[in-house]
């Protein structure tokens, strides 16, 4: 690739672009090094996308035919859905986690932080990167399901469910950015796996819900992943009953609160970072 | 250079009674400071001096203890001023699978009038480099992509810190050299550097910090006569506490049974010492050298150094 074709496009500007065409280009571009960076660096993207897969291979394709609880949706359809929120879970929270922890450890942050760039691309360009992960893994873990599981579902229902997994990224990037700003850069990873592997495993993400001990059960409704999968499962008819606007309420809440406590952890990373 | 409202000479940035703690490290411990339009300011100290936190400081990376910190009149933060100003900073690690060509162009989108990213990739030697990637450039080579960083928003006033850090001689020089060039547009210029001859070579005006203070700001003559001491070594009885009484004494060293004096002016010291005590032996007048006149201005206390006020 020929890096040097695009140069000189970019004058000594006399005359500014429209801001909404120099804004559209600025977030482009931060996207854009988002992206490059992920493509580049395979090591780190790809376990993201495997995960889930082969979750769903052991689970979903193995006991594929099997009913869940009295429904008659299969475990392989059922599993789209729950691995598919565990999934995108893992892309946001590592995205924004480990993403953000290193980038600020490394001192990276704060040279950006000394230019006019504004802090929402750089939050769009991960966010980005994480509903894209979020778009593969669906993806991915469809063309599994439909090949090696028998999954068939109406066209309408599959975008549907394919719309919530990818959308229901958002409060996981606000609380990746959390996380990203509490840990470590050296501790970031060990700490999002910590937390993203329990609260899979408690909101029912890895073997439904309704097989969980009676006291997950309960701790369940607790924990945003939960309302996320529920969400996507109401769309096979397999959800738990819980009302969908509750759902999108407790999500909202997550996310209010998460950003709020990316500001309090961002704050006070600021008093503290010394050299 | 397009925004030039103030005019040369007018002040761009100000620090006042700046303190700075990070927990129970004091970094900056008052600290007043203003810097002028088309100035080239070298700001310098040995590490822990505070150089660095008080270009955090003016970058509105940290926020000052007590005191006030102001850029372009405005809080150092606030995006009007940063789209007016230009920053290299110590950094650990920079995104290393993005080329420098897509480092600048990401870069130069920030700023409302960036320079072309051909021309700063030619000022700063990296043509050839636009295409290969961060983690693949030498030392030298990051340095100067992150300095072209900085750059690329044709900023009035430039922040580098250490710009030259771990460069070779060859390579120090050409920075240099497009750093005059930088403050020749009219673009004003603040740089930290912990070497001597840096300063010297680049500023018209060098401030040295030493723990958190200012100990001394003037042009670099000026700077030289303030550090050009005298070494005064002997062998003598007489106690500490009588030698720091001693005319014009700046620091006492003690190396074994010797005692190093430094002070601006030998003669008034040695007479006085003689008078006190007769018996002293071995004794010897050197000029200290510039590196090191400042090395013992600003050396810790407690390193074996005491320090007179």
């Amino acid at each position: 690739m020929s890096a040097t074709a695009t140069y000189g496009r970019a004058p000594r500007a006399t005359s500014s672009p429209a801001p909404w065409r120099r804004h559209l280009r600025l977030y482009g571009l931060e996207a854009r090094s988002e992206l490059l960076k992920a493509l580049r660096l395979p090591a780190y993207s790809l376990p993201t996308l495997a995960f889930p897969c082969v979750f769903y291979l052991f689970f979903g394709v193995a006991f594929g035919s099997h009913g869940v609880g009295t429904g008659s949706t299969t475990m392989a359809t059922y599993l789209i859905a729950t691995n598919g929120a565990f999934g995108v879970l893992g892309a946001s929270l590592f995205g924004f986690g480990v993403g953000v922890a290193t980038e600020r450890g490394q001192g990276w942050m704060l040279v950006k932080r000394a230019t006019p760039m504004p802090p929402a691309a750089y939050l769009a360009a991960k966010t980005a990167m994480s509903l894209l992960f979020g778009l593969i893994i669906v993806l991915l873990l469809t063309a599994l399901g439909v090949a090696f599981g028998g999954v068939r579902m109406p066209l309408a229902t599959w975008a549907g469910l394919a719309a919530t997994l990818v959308a229901g990224a958002i409060p996981f990037c606000a609380m990746g950015l959390f996380l990203g700003y509490l840990a470590g850069p050296n501790s970031a990873p060990a700490i999002v796996n910590l937390v993203y592997l329990p609260l899979s495993f408690c909101s029912g993400l890895w073997i439904p819900v309704q097989v969980l001990p009676p006291f997950l059960k309960h701790l369940a409704v607790y924990l945003p992943p939960y309302h996320f999968a529920q969400l996507a499962l109401h769309w096979l008819g397999a959800d738990q009953g819980g009302r969908v606007v509750v759902h999108v309420a407790a999500l909202v809440g997550f996310t209010v609160l998460f950003l709020a406590s990316a500001r309090w952890a961002f704050l006070r990373d600021e008093g503290k970072t010394y050299g | 250079m397009k925004q030039t409202q103030d005019p040369p000479g007018a002040v761009v940035a100000r620090l006042r009674g700046v303190v700075k703690r990070f927990g129970t490290v004091t970094a900056l411990a008052g600290l007043d400071l203003e810097l002028r339009r088309g100035e080239l300011t070298a700001v310098f100290g040995p590490n822990g001096a505070g150089k660095t936190t008080a270009i955090k400081l003016l970058l509105g990376l940290a926020r000052p203890t007590a005191g006030s910190v102001e850029l372009f009149g405005h809080a150092p933060g606030d995006l009007e001023v940063r789209r007016r100003r230009g920053a290299m900073l110590q950094v650990g690690k920079v995104p290393e699978t993005l080329t420098v060509g897509e480092h600048l162009e990401l870069f130069a989108s920030y700023y409302l009038h960036p320079l072309a990213v051909a021309e700063v990739l030619r000022r700063t030697g990296l043509e050839r480099l636009a295409g290969r990637r961060f983690g693949e450039l030498s030392g030298g080579e990051r340095q100067r992509t992150l300095y072209a960083l900085a750059l690329v928003g044709d900023p009035e006033l430039l922040f580098l810190d250490e710009p030259t850090v771990g460069m070779d001689v060859e390579a120090r020089r050409a920075v240099w050299q497009e750093i005059r060039h930088t403050v020749d547009e009219g673009r004003s210029v603040v740089l930290t550097t912990h070497y001597l001859e840096e300063a010297d070579a680049l500023a018209e005006r060098v401030v040295v910090l030493h723990q958190g203070r200012m100990l001394a700001d003037g042009d670099p003559a000026s700077i030289k006569r303030q550090a050009a001491l005298r070494r005064v070594r002997c062998r003598t009885l007489l106690p500490k506490a009588t030698l720091l009484a001693l005319p014009g004494v700046r620091q006492l060293i003690e190396e074994g049974d010797h005692v190093e004096l430094l002070v601006a002016e030998a003669e008034p010291l040695v007479r006085e010492l003689l008078a006190l005590d007769p018996q002293v032996a071995d004794l010897e007048v050197r000029s200290a050298g510039l590196e090191e006149a400042f090395l013992a201005l600003t050396a810790a206390p407690g390193s074996g150094f005491v320090v007179a006020a």
